[in-house]
């Protein structure tokens, strides 16, 4: 199929129809924030949003989910959650950091509970329509994206293209059949957006070009700005929490009220909260503040590239914003670093 | 991703309890065999995850050798959770088991033909015992053995009768000591690294197995590294908080190694450049 280039009506008009078909979670408005939640009309999506406060990594990797079940037997079962949902208007940083964690959990060894998730998600990417406060996925490379997503919405004027890239895609459009194809023009205009939005999205300048990023760390574990940085750390892993390409995690088990059966559960853990890496006999091996607080970058810029090949930061500014004391801003890291290694 | 049907990497097998016994006051020895009926397939160093459905999974090493038949011996330290639970197993309980996982002591790779000196602190002669049983039963592969254990107080000894039918072997050199002596102890009094000036290290051609607590490694290995020994030729296992074993879960991560999957077993040399790791 075409890109298509629908108007806002025939927009909301084709969510209706997927919201009456399938699960589709999109971001909608909190109070004068977004957030990705399930949406239950057209009229609730947002595709204006400037950024959401957890990223839509929540429905692929949730806070809290089942890995296993047991009952009285003491047998544990496989619990896999493989319930078919729409994703829709991800920005392309979240879609990078989603492409990342596909690697990740599949890396070595397949996590069922992720995959079974991901293959069942059908994502619906839409280029940035507004800047957020502190979005510096510019610098990161990640303002756009041109893989993993299904369809490619870009707002243009008064309408919107619609683009679908994968067979998944182009059965969720296929109620745009009749509409009409972009025009070599309007693909034209999306380039420029998306050019536009290269430039747009840097409101914090990152002065490391990116490939120079690994290196720098690598010289720098006794750098004063770990230090520095880290001294007003308040250890409350909200970083983390806001984080599109932290997947670290706790496993605890959960009993019922029958103490009997229950539930072996992972939820999102935190690097950066006191006890991360703590063992038996209260060793803690990275009991200083701002080891912890180095650890974070390290992995972002030095552990991930290497792991994956890609710097595990996209530049969506969420930590900027979280952080109460100011002090998670990965491009101040980052540029300091610079400044006192010359 | 792939198209085949993968399996479950955080789906425990059953295993049963063979054998419960307490060691010590904090320490329970456990003899388990897989409910599949195969051995585990493990080698001297690695870890199993152990679960308790409804309590959790710790990883804990495996203390004998694959040598050793088809089951397999863990020892536990009641200092957890799970491992409080584990306290209360008795014999044909059963436990959930995932594993074997990390990397293992180079007993069929560079310890081979070499002289072998055993460290171990405390809970460390756990694993290392694995390496021990190994080395035994496949005494004309290696040189000579030294195996070096420490621990806090006479109580505190593990596997005492075992350690008493290494000293009676020939061609071993055991010595032990305690951190304080008292009427049960007449032996040697001191930390591990009192030892280790005892005994004769030719360096061009001995491989050292170092495993205790994390403040036990610094000591060990400059007293070492003074004994001429390559930072190559010693290995330590180091303990981190492993908790899913496949690489994912982020906690036993030391810089840029996940301890679970590039260790628990290291070659001294490939981390004492790691900021996090002794």
């Amino acid at each position: 199929m075409n890109a298509k280039k629908i108007d806002i009506t025939a927009l909301d008009e084709w969510v209706d129809g997927c919201i009456a078909e399938r699960t589709v979670y999109g971001p909608r408005a909190k109070g004068d924030r977004f957030v990705f939640g399930q949406l239950e009309r057209a009229g609730e999506l947002r595709l204006d949003y400037d950024v959401t406060i957890l990223p839509p990594k929540k429905y692929l990797q949730p806070q809290k989910e089942a890995l296993l079940s047991f009952g009285r037997d003491g047998k544990f079962e496989s619990v896999v959650d493989d319930s078919p949902f729409v994703l829709f208007g991800v920005h392309p940083y979240d879609m990078v950091a989603i492409n990342q964690m596909d690697t990740i959990f599949t890396l070595d060894d397949e996590d069922v509970h992720y995959t079974a998730r991901r293959k069942n998600a059908v994502i619906v990417v839409n280029d940035v329509e507004t800047v957020s406060a502190n979005v510096f996925a510019g610098c990161m490379g990640t303002a756009t994206v041109d893989k993993g997503f299904d369809i490619l919405l870009t707002r243009i004027g008064d309408a919107y293209l619609v683009d679908a890239r994968t067979d998944k895609g182009e059965e969720l459009a296929g109620a745009l059949a009749d509409a009409p194809d972009a025009s070599e023009a309007d693909i034209e205009d999306r380039k420029k957006i998306q050019e536009k939005n290269t430039e747009l999205l840097k409101k914090h300048d990152l002065k490391v070009p990116l490939s120079e990023l690994p290196g720098l760390l690598a010289g720098s574990m006794e750098h004063p700005v770990w230090n520095e940085k880290s001294r007003t750390c308040y250890s409350c892993g909200s970083c983390n929490l806001v984080c599109p390409t932290c997947y670290c995690f706790d496993v605890q088990d959960d009993v019922d009220w029958n103490l009997e059966s229950g539930t072996r559960c992972r939820s999102w853990d935190a690097c950066l909260l006191r006890d991360f890496a703590t063992v038996a006999g209260d060793h803690n091996f990275r009991r200083r503040r701002s080891d912890r607080y180095r650890h974070r970058y390290y992995r972002k810029g030095g552990y991930m590239p290497e792991k994956i090949g890609e710097i595990g930061c996209v530049g969506c500014g969420r930590c900027v914003t979280a952080c109460t004391a100011k002090i998670a801003n990965p491009v101040e890291v980052f540029n300091a670093l610079l400044e006192k290694a010359q | 991703m792939s198209a085949q049907k993968a399996t479950d990497i955080y789906l425990p097998e059953q295993a049963t309890v063979l054998r419960a016994e307490p060691m010590t006051k904090m320490e329970r020895f456990f003899e388990l065999k897989m409910n599949s009926g195969k051995p585990l397939g493990h080698m001297p160093g690695q870890f199993v995850e152990v679960s308790i459905p409804g309590v959790g999974e710790a990883p804990i090493s495996v203390s004998s050798s694959p040598t050793r038949g088809d089951s397999f011996d863990l020892v536990v330290r009641n200092v957890g959770n799970v491992s409080g639970a584990m306290h209360k197993l008795e014999t044909v309980e059963r436990v959930g088991i995932r594993g074997p996982f990390g990397t293992s002591f180079p007993v069929d790779g560079e310890m081979k033909g070499k002289d072998v000196v055993f460290i171990c602190g405390g809970l460390g002669l756990v694993p290392v015992r694995s390496a021990i049983q190994y080395v035994l039963d496949n005494r004309e592969d290696y040189g000579r053995v030294v195996i070096l254990v420490g621990t806090k107080t006479a109580s505190d000894r593990l596997f005492s009768g075992e350690i008493e039918q290494w000293r009676a072997s020939q061609n071993i050199t055991v010595l032990e000591t305690v951190d304080h002596r008292d009427e049960h102890w007449s032996g040697i009094e001191g930390v591990i690294t009192t030892l280790i000036p005892l005994v004769k290290l030719n360096p061009s051609s001995t491989v050292a197995i170092v495993c205790g607590p994390p403040i036990m490694y610094k000591f060990v290995i400059v007293e070492l590294m003074r004994r001429k020994l390559p930072t190559g030729s010693i290995y330590v296992s180091l303990e981190r908080r492993m908790k899913c074993g496949v690489g994912k879960c982020g906690h036993c991560q030391i810089n840029n190694v996940y301890v679970c999957k590039c260790g628990p077993v290291f070659r001294f040399c490939d981390v004492d450049n790691l900021e996090e790791a002794i």
